[in-house]
């Protein structure tokens, strides 16, 4: 193809977009959206994935037999949104193999908030409420995105998000309600949370780089600035509600602009655990890298009995 | 020996009464694994009451660049619409 004639398809292809009309994998697309897509769908795969962790420390010491269902629920969710998104994104050509090995060998990315431990049973209760709030008010926008199986899977996901953090809220606010010792808790585990979740909506606007060439592809609605304060608002009454206070002194209500003011959060922090410096950066890699080869002989002997399977069914066949 | 499990397509039928309709994708070793994972991936909360699973590879499809030849000649051919026939308004029932 000459180069006009390519220049010719990427027009069309952005007018499509621009009339609300979705890709599909075997479709024409330029290479950067094809590599974009990848990057992002993967990266979220992979946080879905990586997101078991924190939360699988939980299961076997949840206090009660109902928190323990949920819990179990809830992760499986999880593992369900990983698989949903890893089928999306193999769709553009890349296997899951591939997928996997730029997991392992660090090249791929997750999101940073796995990053944190999980020391107390209300850090359950606050990753669910806080930290899957903010992925709601991060995934919403996606299931109007360009990409038919992308949007197709976060149509799936988002369905599932709101009882997860339904029950992180009812874990936080029966803590709240409880002995001074569990209501302390929970104000330990909103201090420790807090401020990671707000980096969950990554940079500050004018730090950021691509918004312009996602917001084009939908890939991006809102900016990251806005979709923070559209959680601050949300989430700030919710807190008032469980009678627990934010860690930040420079939060409150802005009367003449309608919203709350907040105060600066720690880039650096979030730059440190991005580069890999976070407090458990090494264990959930160990712990992933450490499932996957544990499991290969299980992989090798399904493949294998398979095909001792199909032999016979062959045999009889004969 | 081939390591990687192959890649199924899943198809769920919602309620009797409705088709099968494409769910997504996963990988297994065998049919019979293909049918259980896609029970736990894509009808945790009672989505289905059937499923469908075929090996990726054995699906053909059209290709986008030839969706001219394949689907324009459909658009000229109006007389296979009602509204084509023309029939004074006093006629009932048709
Ligand atoms: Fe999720
Ligand atoms: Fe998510
Ligand atoms: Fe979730």
């Amino acid at each position: 193809m000459s180069e006009a004639q390519i220049k010719n398809l990427e027009e069309m292809f952005e007018q499509r977009i621009a009339n609300d009309e979705k890709i599909e994998p075997k479709d024409w697309m330029p290479e950067k959206y094809r590599k974009t897509h990848i990057r992002q769908i993967s990266q979220h795969a992979h946080s879905e994935i990586i997101g078991m962790l924190p939360e699988g420390n939980w299961i076997s010491r949840a206090p009660s037999l109902r928190r323990k269902v949920a819990l179990l629920a809830k992760v499986q969710d999880e593992a369900g949104h990983g698989l949903y998104l890893y089928s999306a994104c193999e769709t553009l050509g890349i296997s899951r193999d591939e997928l996997y090995e730029q997991l392992h060998s660090g090249k791929a990315k997750y999101s940073s908030i796995f990053n944190y431990p999980t020391i107390t049973w209300a850090d359950i209760g606050a990753i669910g409420w806080l930290v899957d709030g903010a992925a709601i008010i991060n995934q919403v926008p996606l299931c109007n995105t360009s990409y038919g199986p992308y949007a197709r899977a976060m149509i799936r996901v988002c369905k599932e998000e709101s009882f997860h953090q339904r029950q992180g809220y009812e874990i936080m606010m029966t803590l709240a309600k409880g002995t001074p010792e569990q209501k302390e808790m929970a104000q330990d585990a909103l201090n420790r949370w807090w401020w990671p979740s707000m980096m969950m909506f990554g940079p500050t606007d004018d730090m950021s780089t691509h918004t312009e060439q996602s917001m084009k592809w939908k890939l991006k609605r809102k900016t990251n600035d806005e979709l923070r304060q559209q959680f601050v608002d949300q989430t700030v009454p919710q807190a008032d509600l469980l009678g627990l206070k934010m860690p930040d002194s420079d939060l409150k209500w802005n009367e003449e602009k309608g919203r709350y003011d907040f105060g600066e959060i720690d880039w650096d922090e979030f730059w440190q655990v991005v580069k890999g410096h976070g407090p458990c950066n090494k264990e959930r890699m160990a712990a992933r890298v450490n499932a996957w080869e544990e499991g290969e002989w299980v992989r090798d002997a399904a493949m294998e009995y398979a095909k001792k399977q199909e032999a016979k069914k062959l045999n009889k066949a004969v | 020996m081939e390591k990687n499990w192959p890649l199924w397509e899943v198809f769920v039928r919602s309620k009797n009464g409705l088709e099968h309709r494409h769910f997504g994708s996963l990988h297994a070793a065998d049919a019979e694994m293909a049918l259980e994972n896609a029970r736990d991936v894509y009808t945790r909360r009672s989505e289905g009451v059937s499923i469908w699973v075929v090996e990726s590879k054995h699906i053909t499809a059209s290709n986008p660049e030839n969706n001219g030849e394949l689907f324009e000649p459909a658009q000229d051919k109006v007389y296979r619409h009602p509204t084509f026939y023309t029939l004074p308004d006093e006629v009932k029932h048709m």
